[in-house]
């Protein structure tokens, strides 16, 4: 009985952030609209954007090679796994052991991969770019995202994302300089990883600045539907890892009944809704940057980690 | 038994090189005796892994009467030489059914086959060897053929030159474990290993052992800064002994680091990790920043050698600390991290050589920035090289990532550590070791994306056609093991934990018994990965969403000129280089480690002249290390130039000069 309790629980959870992926898009352009003063696209925008893509047929570049076809399958896998394995409304899923935090950000690496491969592929110039900068950006992310973990591993004592946000709920953490640093360093590295401003910017085409746009430049029906889906998918990951790491609070645990679930998942909802209102606010309030002074900006989170960590090996307590 | 099968082994593989020199005229010969390299291969494939698994009390002595008169020469099969002979004929069973095919493209046969075998012998002798005797003899005959292997194309320069540094690099490496050993064997002259471990050294001695076995193993593996013979002469060699040299002679070089750091020199100091671990973090980043900045595919993945034996001395090294402050748990988990790797290296680097060699021989091109668009002429070399790509760039679920995740978990442990240098050097260790990860992941978006993916940027590109059947089923076995060692990670660090347990006095937990075949490094709520399961769901959901999408959304596919925002021109050359590729990560990073100086020209409008982009990039290491030896001997030679122009007068003081002096120091000795 328990067990398929369990596996219910992480099929809803697999279902979940498919389903609200594209709501938390259209939520963040909602709001940056509504504070730019213009009205802004509905709410269900991403979806029937999806579903048009989807009925759209492919135009695919004469010498694109089988690897350009599989890529978006692949990415949206490795993405749709790390999201699913990520706690969101309860802790303790069932198969929540098979990737720890490593292993998560590293399935987002092997998206990253290819869909850098993709962008060499037909062999534009605007491919090149866009995968030569973004393996640039993902060069200082990685390691800065490595160097949270790290902290975050060393307060929790453990890798494990159940573990770590029931030790987050746990009076012994405490107030810790090294969490607000891994903080503000896991909010800049987001930023970064989902491509928005002021590292790129989503809502621009031609611009030499473009980093994902450009990758993704020559895909076009369901394979661009596949590739959109995976950004809003990996957007909404990141924003409940931010909630599972840093504010767990209101998360179920696998001991708690119909009720917990339902608080865990109200919870959730509203953490999305005050992240993607963040975010918004942030983008609005800021300039894009020239793309040479964003490892100035990731040199920084990069460093905010390092401090981080290496206060926890001075002292445990910090 | 085991014994004896792998002493006769060796034995044929030393029978082969003289038979190669009969059979040189036959056209047969290559086939011949890499069929029969590539049996004998097996065969001591097969007897190792046996003694690894078989956990027989007694491990198996052999003395010879070769060698020095009055100590013979010994052999002994541990669980650690075990461990490493599967290592070194799995990488030679493999090349030698590679090169069944590939040597069929050989211009100088005869340059190669003699000295293919003798060098597979030498690697396997020195592994099996149990005294400093043998052991130097066949380190030192290892490293003479493969130099005469790197000069199997002497009539290019640059080869002779890369053959010259080797050669040189090979002695000074060899003179430092030479006096290694000497310190081991003592006053008496200990040589025989079971000597050597009963006597203990001082502290002093000790460290300076430790040193010396650094420089001379580490400049076989090629440890920054002593690296710089190995990204000239492993590119030069013919491709299957290319990943020979990378994948299982640098292997053999550490085999040599353990069997003295760990096995022979006893309880170790805490400092001594201290230079292990700096020297490894350092490596492991110029090793991939270096490859970062290269266009010759192979000089790239011999570049990329130095960053994974960097990796596997940071295993070595936290391994080393651990032991040394008696936490026997956790160097255990570090020291299987680095022996994890030092297998899944040999196999994906083993592999990676096979592609560039295949490319090489295809289109006659080492040079990236001539290549492009083989995706769609070799599509299973592509489709095998593209694993490769994936597996050392540390991406799950391949086996690059599981030895880097239980590395990472080792690091994890440090804080445990009570010494205070290494508290800070570890993190700092750690945020190298990320680094690189990164670096590596984006070095290998470019080998791949501009060698196979784009359009082909020279006619020879154009021409290529699919490799042989041999070649190609070499690396599809390498990709599988690839994939095996990636999704079932518990069974080989199961197979490493006998050689665990005879070095750091404890094991990682069994891992065959988790459940659903997870790894588990300590304890389930810490930390483990499941590459089983993550390679499922991948396919699950990857093959739900294909599923999906051919269901419900439309199929209708149209080709067309690519779009490239409105402007796509017909010229390859306006497609991104390796070296443009490389540009933005180019100005972050090489400012600092290449003092690199990127210099436009653009003539002033109505001028015709073409614009230019001048980039000079420096390499600081030879500047500081290398440069100032060569001007000094330079400058010693000239200055003892002299001496050959002296008088008959001049001559007879000088003689008489030497014969007072040695008999002062004779009269002032004590």
């Amino acid at each position: 009985m328990a067990v398929i309790l369990d596996f219910a629980v992480q099929g809803a959870q697999m279902l979940l952030v498919l389903l609200l992926a594209p709501l938390l898009t259209g939520f963040v352009r909602k709001v940056k609209a509504r504070m730019l003063r213009r009205c802004g696209p509905p709410l269900i925008q991403p979806y029937r954007d999806l579903i048009r893509l989807m009925r759209k047929e492919i135009v695919l570049a004469e010498n694109a090679s089988w690897l350009f076809r599989v890529i978006p399958y692949l990415i949206f896998a490795a993405t749709w796994v790390a999201a699913a394995l990520v706690p969101t409304f309860r802790t303790g899923l069932l198969f929540s052991w098979s990737a720890d935090l490593i292993a998560i950000i590293a399935l987002l690496g092997s998206a990253r991969f290819f869909l850098a491969l993709a962008g060499l592929d037909v062999g534009t110039s605007f491919g090149g770019i866009g995968s030569s900068r973004e393996v640039m950006i993902a060069s200082l992310a990685e390691p800065a995202v490595l160097m949270i973990v790290f902290t975050l591993a060393l307060i929790a004592g453990s890798t494990q994302l159940s573990t770590m946000a029931s030790f987050m709920l746990s009076p012994e953490v405490g107030l810790r300089v090294s969490l607000g640093l891994a903080l503000i360093a896991m909010i800049m590295v987001a930023i970064a990883e989902n491509a928005r401003i002021p590292v790129d910017n989503p809502a621009t085409h031609l611009e030499l600045t473009m980093v994902h746009e450009a990758m993704v430049l020559e895909y076009s029906g369901h394979h661009l539907a596949l590739i959109e889906f995976t950004a809003s998918l990996k957007l909404l990951l990141y924003v409940s890892l931010i909630a599972c790491l840093f504010m767990p609070w209101g998360l179920a645990t696998p001991a708690g009944g119909a009720a917990a679930l339902g608080i865990g998942a109200l919870t959730y909802f509203a953490k999305l809704a005050v992240g993607g209102f963040l975010l918004a606010l942030f983008e609005t309030a800021i300039a894009k940057m020239r793309v040479f002074r964003v490892p100035e900006f990731l040199g920084a989170a990069l460093m905010l980690g390092l401090l981080a960590t290496l206060l926890l090996f001075v002292s445990r307590s910090l | 038994m085991t014994m004896t099968i792998l002493l006769s082994c060796i034995a044929a593989l030393l029978g082969l090189a003289p038979f190669a020199i009969v059979l040189n005229r036959s056209e047969h010969a290559s086939r011949i005796i890499y069929g029969a390299s590539f049996v004998v291969s097996l065969i001591a494939l097969g007897s190792s892994l046996f003694a690894l698994v078989a956990t027989t009390e007694a491990t198996p002595t052999v003395t010879l009467p070769l060698g020095l008169p009055w100590l013979g020469a010994h052999f002994r099969l541990d669980s650690l030489s075990a461990f490493f002979l599967v290592v070194v004929n799995l990488g030679t069973a493999v090349a030698s059914l590679f090169a069944i095919g590939y040597g069929q493209h050989e211009d100088a046969p005869h340059r190669v086959l003699p000295f293919y075998p003798a060098f597979l012998a030498g690697m396997n002798l020195v592994v099996l060897a149990d005294d400093a005797f043998s052991f130097l003899i066949s380190w030192e005959f290892m490293s003479l053929t493969s130099w005469a292997l790197v000069m199997t194309h002497h009539r290019e320069r640059d080869n002779r030159y890369a053959a010259y540094v080797y050669l040189v690099m090979a002695s000074f490496g060899t003179i430092a474990l030479l006096l290694a050993f000497g310190l081991l064997a003592g006053p008496e002259g200990h040589y025989g290993f079971a000597a050597i471990r009963d006597g203990g050294l001082a502290p002093g001695l000790a460290s300076l052992t430790l040193i010396l076995t650094i420089v001379g193993a580490g400049s076989k593996a090629g440890l920054v800064p002593l690296h710089v013979w190995l990204p000239l002469a492993h590119p030069a060699a013919p491709s299957h002994v290319s990943a020979l040299m990378s994948g299982v002679m640098t292997k053999v070089a550490v085999y040599g680091f353990i069997r003295i750091v760990f096995d022979l020199l006893g309880a170790p100091q805490w400092w001594w990790s201290m230079v292990v671990l700096a020297l490894a973090g350092v490596t492991t980043v110029m090793g991939v920043l270096y490859a970062l900045m290269q266009h010759d595919l192979k000089r790239l993945l011999a570049y990329h050698t130095v960053e994974n034996i960097g990796i596997i001395f940071i295993g070595l090294g936290l391994a080393l600390a651990f032991k040394a402050y008696d936490l026997k748990w956790a160097a255990a988990l570090a020291l299987t991290a680095g022996l994890l790797h030092v297998l899944n290296h040999s196999l994906f680097k083993s592999l990676l050589f096979f592609g560039a060699g295949a490319v090489l021989v295809m289109t006659g091109e080492r040079n990236m920035e001539h290549l492009g668009g083989l995706i769609h002429r070799m599509p299973q070399t592509a489709f095998v090289f593209l694993v490769g790509c994936v597996a050392i760039s540390a991406l799950p679920p391949l086996n690059g990532f599981v030895s880097e995740w239980l590395t990472f978990q080792a690091i994890l442990q440090s804080p445990q550590l009570p010494s205070w240098g290494l508290k800070f050097l570890v993190p700092a260790v750690g945020a190298l070791l990320a680094l690189s990860a990164a670096l590596a992941a984006a070095c290998f978006v470019k080998a791949f994306g501009v060698t196979f993916l784009g359009r082909p940027r020279m006619p020879q590109a154009e021409r290529a056609r699919e490799t042989d059947r041999f070649s190609l089923a070499a690396m599809f076995v390498l990709a599988a093991l690839c994939l095996l060692a990636g999704i079932l990670p518990g069974l080989f660090i199961d197979l490493l934990a006998p050689v665990v347990k005879g070095l750091v006095g404890d094991r990682m937990p069994v891992q065959t018994g988790v459940q659903w075949l997870s790894i588990v490094p300590i304890m389930e709520s810490r930390s483990s990965y499941n590459g089983l399961l993550v390679f499922l769901f991948m396919v699950i959901s990857g093959f739900l969403a294909a599923f999906v999408i051919h269901r419900y959304a439309s199929d209708k596919l149209r080709r067309g000129p690519a779009w490239d925002c409105g402007f796509p021109d017909a010229n390859p050359a306006t497609q991104y280089t390796a070296d443009s590729f490389a540009q933005p990560i180019r100005r972050v990073y090489g400012s600092i480690a290449f003092r690199v100086r990127e210099t436009g020209e653009m003539p002033p409008p109505g001028d015709m002249r073409p614009a230019r982009l001048v980039v000079e990039l420096r390499d600081l290491i030879w500047d500081m290390f290398y440069a100032p030896i060569v001007t000094g001997v330079t400058h010693a030679a000239g200055r003892l130039n002299n001496l050959q122009f002296l008088t008959i007068r001049q001559y007879l003081s000088l003689v008489f000069g030497a014969l007072v002096t040695l008999l002062l120091v004779l009269a002032i000795w004590p």
